[in-house]
């Protein structure tokens, strides 16, 4: 047996050169723009200077974290973040959910993919254009909205710089743009509930709520809680454009999350060292809590994401 | 009549509220999301007395064009849709000739090196370097302010060479071997069978770029500096929320009598145009979006 020569991995490559060759732009841009920029991390242990570059810049070890943690800037940023994301967890989570039921409720096909149709829209249009129109409403002299709560309330109340409104519109305009869409999931789980289910239950005599409550509920119940441990792990994920666009001078004390200030004190200011170290915590953070909550999902029997 | 009602259960008052209150609440929706889509249609034919004036309308009472005049003669939210068309072209093509050619021979489970490689790629959707290091591997390399900025950084997304990875996985393997028989080699077997055989997710998946192309906001802004390269999102944003619709050469058309440049008509008109072309995709987008989510939700 020991004469059958093992081939060499010189030529087993040679004999698959085109899938190697193929291979190779996808590797190399793998390499330049994911995995460069991750070695680009060691900048947050320097003075980095673009003059100088890595090899020479300051080494300062841990001294951005730490002035990180030390600064009142951080517990802002935590507290905008979280609540951005508790309020979008709370008010707009359930929305798919108790649209879908309701959607699967409406027998007539040409009514459901009307609306289907209507809502689903908003999801295909950029954040620039959903601020627009939040600021095209939401004008303190000629918004429509302004205007409505004017009526109501006597005063014109100032939406887009009032720092008392700012979550709440940042959550509505997910809710406008991402119900519909996020249906879909729902939807597709109710589609596979076994009708027999409910012929058995009508039957038995069960009513229509009751139907939902003990057959259509629990059916999709796996699937909910797959998507709210997945929403949990990505808590800090807050997502740049709406909130870079919806973000003012005014507002900025509770507008300011982990992105937005990188994006401010990295890009426009220049504090490379600073901003990569913040970055560098938000990711490290961000992906032990989808790990976390993946193991989570395994461990329900679910498949989990990675 | 009554072999309609015949298989039917009957309904008790309490269920046929419950359904109606179904009908009404999802109509509602329904009206409620593009009821902004259709105001601001409505705003932009408007005069600015009007808007001032009154608060909701779906039918303006003088119509003017003033609004549209005004963007015409300005030209930069037109020459902002040719530059994103331009960047959501070239882009979709190098995301497409990337991720298709990476998507083969990961497709491969035999090929040496392949989990190695797939690996290097679900680490990236996991963790990345961050907005910084990525800005600073950009302008080293010296594409600040180009286009190559907009299309290089971003050319494969994990999630869809995935999906096209899967897709080629389930071809069936006899058309290859029977072509490695007539003589092929592996790209000849890529190029005339492998891709003519995944068009349609081929289609699906350019599509998921070329939408995130044309709704990018984010890289324009951190990488493009030259006001003439703008795409049409960042230039909404100059005229809608930064408010820098006046220029000189709008300023200059005759609104007649009292007329001003009509500045909430404008932004109302800036919006609906930079709308207008994604919706014009859109019944197409819709379906493959769809089938996409699945594929997404099913094979993560």
């Amino acid at each position: 047996m020991e004469k059958v020569k093992k081939e060499s991995l010189w030529s087993y490559m040679k004999r698959h050169k085109w899938m190697y060759l193929l291979m190779l732009p996808g590797i190399i841009y793998f390499i330049i723009f994911k995995y460069v920029p991750m070695g680009g991390l060691i900048i947050s242990f320097q003075n980095y200077s673009p003059y100088l570059g890595i090899a020479g810049s300051e080494w300062v070890g841990a001294e951005h974290f730490k002035n990180f943690f030390m600064n009142p800037d951080f517990k802002m940023l935590l507290v905008n973040t979280f609540s951005i994301s508790v309020l979008n967890l709370i008010f707009f989570f359930p929305m798919p959910i108790i649209l879908a039921l309701l959607l699967n409720e409406i027998k007539n096909k040409i009514v459901k993919k009307s609306i289907q149709t209507m809502i689903y829209i908003p999801h295909f249009v950029s954040m620039v254009i959903v601020a627009s129109l939040t600021f095209t409403l939401l004008n303190a002299e000629t918004g429509v909205i302004t205007q409505l709560a004017a009526m109501v309330t006597g005063n014109k109340p100032e939406f887009l710089s009032d720092p008392k409104y700012f979550r709440w519109i940042i959550v509505i305009q997910n809710i406008w743009k991402e119900t519909g869409w996020g249906m879909i999931i729902f939807l597709a789980a109710l589609a596979g509930v076994d009708t027999q289910l409910y012929e058995a239950a009508e039957v038995d005599g069960a009513g229509k709520m009751r139907q939902m409550w003990h057959i259509t509920l629990p059916s999709i119940k796996s699937t909910i809680i797959i998507m709210l441990i997945m929403k949990v792990g990505t808590l800090l994920n807050t997502g740049f454009e709406q909130i870079f666009l919806m973000k003012n001078s005014l507002n900025s004390s509770v507008a300011e999350v982990f992105d937005t200030y990188v994006y401010t004190l990295g890009i426009t200011q220049g504090a490379f060292s600073y901003s990569t170290a913040v970055g560098m915590f938000k990711s490290v953070v961000a992906a032990t809590m989808v790990l976390i909550t993946n193991w989570i999902c395994k461990k329900c029997g679910e498949t989990g994401l990675y | 009549m009554f072999t309609v009602n015949k298989n039917k259960i009957k309904m008790s008052p309490a269920e046929k509220a419950g359904l109606t209150a179904a009908y009404v609440v999802c109509i509602l929706s329904g009206i409620l999301t593009i009821i902004p889509f259709l105001y601001i249609v409505a705003g932009s034919f408007a005069t600015e007395k009007e808007l001032v004036e009154r608060s909701f309308f779906i039918i303006p009472h003088t119509f003017s064009y003033n609004a549209y005049r005004y963007i015409v003669a300005d030209g930069s939210i037109f020459r902002g849709l040719a530059n994103s068309f331009l960047i959501m072209i070239a882009g979709t093509i190098i995301n497409m000739a990337f991720t298709a050619t990476l998507a083969y021979p990961l497709s491969k489970s035999w090929l040496k090196g392949r989990n190695l490689v797939l690996n290097m790629v679900i680490v990236t959707m996991l963790f990345s370097g961050g907005m910084i290091p990525n800005y600073l591997v950009v302008k080293n390399l010296g594409l600040l302010d180009s286009y190559l900025a907009l299309m290089l950084p971003g050319a494969v997304n994990a999630f869809n060479l995935i999906i096209i990875k899967n897709f080629f996985q389930e071809l069936p393997v006899e058309l290859e071997e029977a072509a490695k028989i007539d003589g092929c080699s592996d790209l000849e077997i890529f190029l005339r069978i492998i891709l003519p055989l995944s068009k349609p997710s081929l289609a699906s998946v350019g599509l998921f770029y070329a939408v995130s192309h044309w709704n990018d906001f984010f890289n324009s802004l951190i990488y493009l500096n030259t006001t003439k390269k703008f795409p049409v999102q960042i230039i909404l944003r100059q005229i809608v929320l930064l408010a820098q619709g006046a220029s000189a050469n709008g300023s200059s058309i005759d609104f007649g009598v009292g007329g001003t440049p009509p500045e909430q008509a404008v932004r109302m008109a800036a919006t609906v145009v930079a709308t207008i072309p994604i919706l014009c995709v859109y019944p197409f987008v819709q379906k493959y979006f769809e089938q996409g989510v699945m594929v997404g939700a099913v094979k993560g």
